[in-house]
């Protein structure tokens, strides 16, 4: 007895997070990809057909054979869709890289700090989680704009004479999502280079490996797990950004989370951005399997 | 060929004035802040010796290792290998390689690409790293190991890894950074006797760090024994324990009784030494040391030199003592027993247990005599 309730709380266990799946992620998946396939109509819901349990199975079957996959079809013949998906992660991509390239020296300085500064450095990381993401957007607009901080401080340091056109273009996106998904990549890399033993780098010193090439071979290489999963946490939010790009970007930014979100609120057209959205996420599941499967060789190789 | 036995048997050149030492250690002085880690040191390693820098931790011999390895400058002084100054010298430029403590082989390599990888800083042909690498597993015994990670293997193989991995480059000299101090035990003594034939098949210069006296003395031709960043002496195992120079390094070095005196009588090529408390006299050999009368000296005495007997010895007078047994620690191959001196004074003394039973053994609270030889212990001024 003890025994059947033992295996049956350890079931239990194992059920929370795929019942927390299926229903927060699975069910909502399931009725979105639904409403993709319906019709825009000027009805509460603003699409057709709804389907309707009390009208017997009959009418559902007839609602079933009304879905269609118009929307996917208009998704691919209009190119504001592909382009804005392109440029999305184009975006993306090109933001990740610079938050590496911002993060990478901060991650290792922290790592190679002494360890009673750690912490404080940790905190430091952190601390701008304490600021809502929209205001710290927002105060960017005021550092950005022609009349603002930055342009303010290099006119009065004469390195320019006409303020700076900053705001509103892709480069305030990029400034944006490096900004904001900074720490993101600086802790996973942060975690893969403190427990990395600064020995192994002498010893590649010592077996006639200059510096930079060890850093390169030893270090570098030892922190690819950290690189990749901070890559993948900057990554995959950055290409559904819609706060940042709307905010910062001008209009020539094209964004596909800035699309989803004028299918939706400005044309009222649930089905469009549905499709737009159900897209995207099949956009993203390439990249987190392909994280998921890194993770999993570095737990490997720990071992 | 002469036999490595031979070889060794005839091998000192620090007692040949003309040999030019392989590495110098001038003067060499390394600070932390205010605190010098190696203060004022000066050493001469030579060509194929093995040696070690024996010393409890925090006595600068790690420092040393490092700084001969280029990873710490020192603050003053130099330090040469075959001759050139290594001053400036970065670590990828010396021709020295280290084994770390830690071993620090790269865990995204597998064995064959640990060993090759300093091969492939130098620049060799692709065919002859294959060749060295082969060479080299096969000198460390790891053939079929080849392909494995790191955490795939052993401790053992690991650090037979880590050593394949720094003789591969054929270095002038090898640092060993306490090179067996994660193996256990059984392991250890083996690999003792490994590494010192290695080091005569390969005719390297060794230097060993460790903190294992057992382990230098096994291994080293010659030890320096090292406290607060200076060197107490540097001397072949034997010397280091049968004619300590001063008190540290007697009792750093096995066990040891340590008796403090004056000297009584310097007289026929023999010194008196009064132990007060104990009213004891001491007499002893005064080869080794001079002393003048009355000069306050110490005395050393290992416990194996000492006897222990129910019976008085022929002279009680000298260098004997009686007392209770107080303590018996059996380990087999030898006894050790602690006398207990009326005056309250414990003397170690061991004896080989050289046969298998003994008539009524000495047992606990026996009232037995101490006595010993006058070559059996050694004089300290220092």
């Amino acid at each position: 007895m003890q025994k059947l309730i033992s295996s049956v709380a350890g079931r239990l266990v194992i059920a929370v997070p795929y019942l927390w799946l299926l229903i927060f992620f699975l069910i909502p998946f399931v009725i979105v990809f639904k409403i993709s396939l319906s019709e825009v109509a000027m009805a509460i819901p603003p699409y057709t057909p709804a389907f309707n349990l009390s009208a017997g199975w009959q009418a559902f079957a007839d609602n079933f054979s009304q879905l269609s996959w118009d929307n996917y079809i208009w998704l691919l013949e209009d190119p504001l869709y592909y382009k804005a998906y392109i440029s999305s992660v184009i975006i993306a991509g090109v933001s990740t890289i610079l938050t590496l390239i911002v993060g990478y020296p901060i991650a290792y300085g922290m790592a190679r700090a002494p360890a009673t500064v750690r912490p404080t450095l940790l905190m430091l990381v952190i601390l701008p989680f304490w600021t809502s993401f929209l205001i710290r957007v927002y105060a960017w607009i005021g550092i950005l704009k022609p009349e603002g901080l930055l342009n303010q401080f290099l006119m009065w340091a004469h390195v320019i004479d006409t303020p700076l056109n900053i705001l509103n273009t892709n480069t305030a996106v990029f400034i944006g999502i490096v900004y904001s998904y900074l720490p993101f990549l600086v802790l996973p890399i942060y975690s893969a280079l403190e427990k990395m033993d600064y020995s192994l780098v002498e010893a590649a010193e010592d077996l006639g490996c200059p510096p930079i090439l060890a850093f390169w071979k030893i270090t570098f290489r030892l922190s690819m797990p950290g690189v990749i999963a901070g890559c993948f946490l900057v990554f995959i939010p950055a290409v559904g950004e819609f706060v940042i790009p709307d905010l910062l970007g001008g209009s020539q930014t094209l964004m596909i989370g800035k699309t989803l979100w004028n299918e939706f609120f400005s044309n009222r057209d649930w089905p469009v951005s549905s499709a737009v959205a159900v897209i995207l996420l099949l956009l993203l599941v390439v990249p987190i399997v392909l994280f998921q499967r890194a993770e999993a060789r570095a737990q490997e190789s720990e071992k | 060929m002469k036999s490595l036995g031979s070889f060794r048997r005839t091998f000192a050149p620090w007692n040949d004035p003309a040999a030019k030492p392989f590495i110098a250690i001038e003067n060499v002085t390394k600070k932390f802040g205010d605190f010098a880690a190696v203060n004022d040191l000066s050493l001469n390693i030579y060509n194929r010796e093995f040696f070690a820098l024996l010393g409890a931790s925090g006595c600068g011999k790690s420092t040393l290792l490092r700084m001969l390895a280029g990873f710490e400058e020192p603050t003053a002084g130099r330090i040469l290998i075959d001759g050139q100054d290594m001053r400036g010298i970065p670590p990828y430029k010396r021709p020295v390689n280290m084994m770390f403590q830690s071993y620090a082989l790269f865990p995204h390599m597998t064995v064959e690409g640990n060993i090759a990888f300093g091969l492939k800083q130098e620049g060799m042909a692709k065919g002859d790293i294959e060749a060295r690498v082969a060479e080299m597993l096969k000198l460390v015994k790891l053939e079929q190991f080849a392909k494995r990670k790191p955490h795939q293997l052993s401790g053992g193989q690991r650090q037979r890894v880590a050593l394949a991995r720094c003789v591969a480059k054929r270095p002038k000299v090898l640092l060993l950074d306490e090179p067996l101090g994660a193996l256990d035990k059984k392991l250890r003594e083996e690999t003792q006797f490994e590494l010192m034939d290695l080091q005569m098949k390969l005719g390297l210069t060794f230097v060993v760090v460790t903190h294992d006296q057992e382990e230098a003395m096994t291994m080293a031709d010659r030890i320096a024994v090292m406290d607060k960043g200076k060197v107490m002496q540097v001397a072949t195992p034997a010397e280091v324990y049968e004619a300590p120079n001063s008190k540290f390094v007697a009792d750093f070095i096995g066990n040891v009784n340590m008796f403090e005196g004056t000297a009584a009588a310097v007289a026929n090529g023999k010194i008196d030494i009064a132990v007060a408390p104990e009213n004891l006299t001491i007499r002893t050999d005064a080869a080794s040391r001079s002393c003048t009368v009355g000069q306050p000296v110490g005395f050393a005495i290992r416990p194996e030199k000492i006897r222990v007997s129910r019976k008085q010895p022929a002279d009680p007078s000298i260098n004997s003592a009686h007392g209770e047994l107080y303590d018996i620690a059996y380990f087999g191959d030898m006894t050790v027993f602690h006398v207990k001196l009326e005056s309250g004074r414990i003397i170690k003394a061991a004896s080989l247990n050289a046969v298998r039973t003994v008539e009524d053994p000495l047992g606990y609270d026996d009232t037995v005599w101490v006595n010993f030889d006058t070559d059996a212990g050694i004089v300290l001024t220092a």
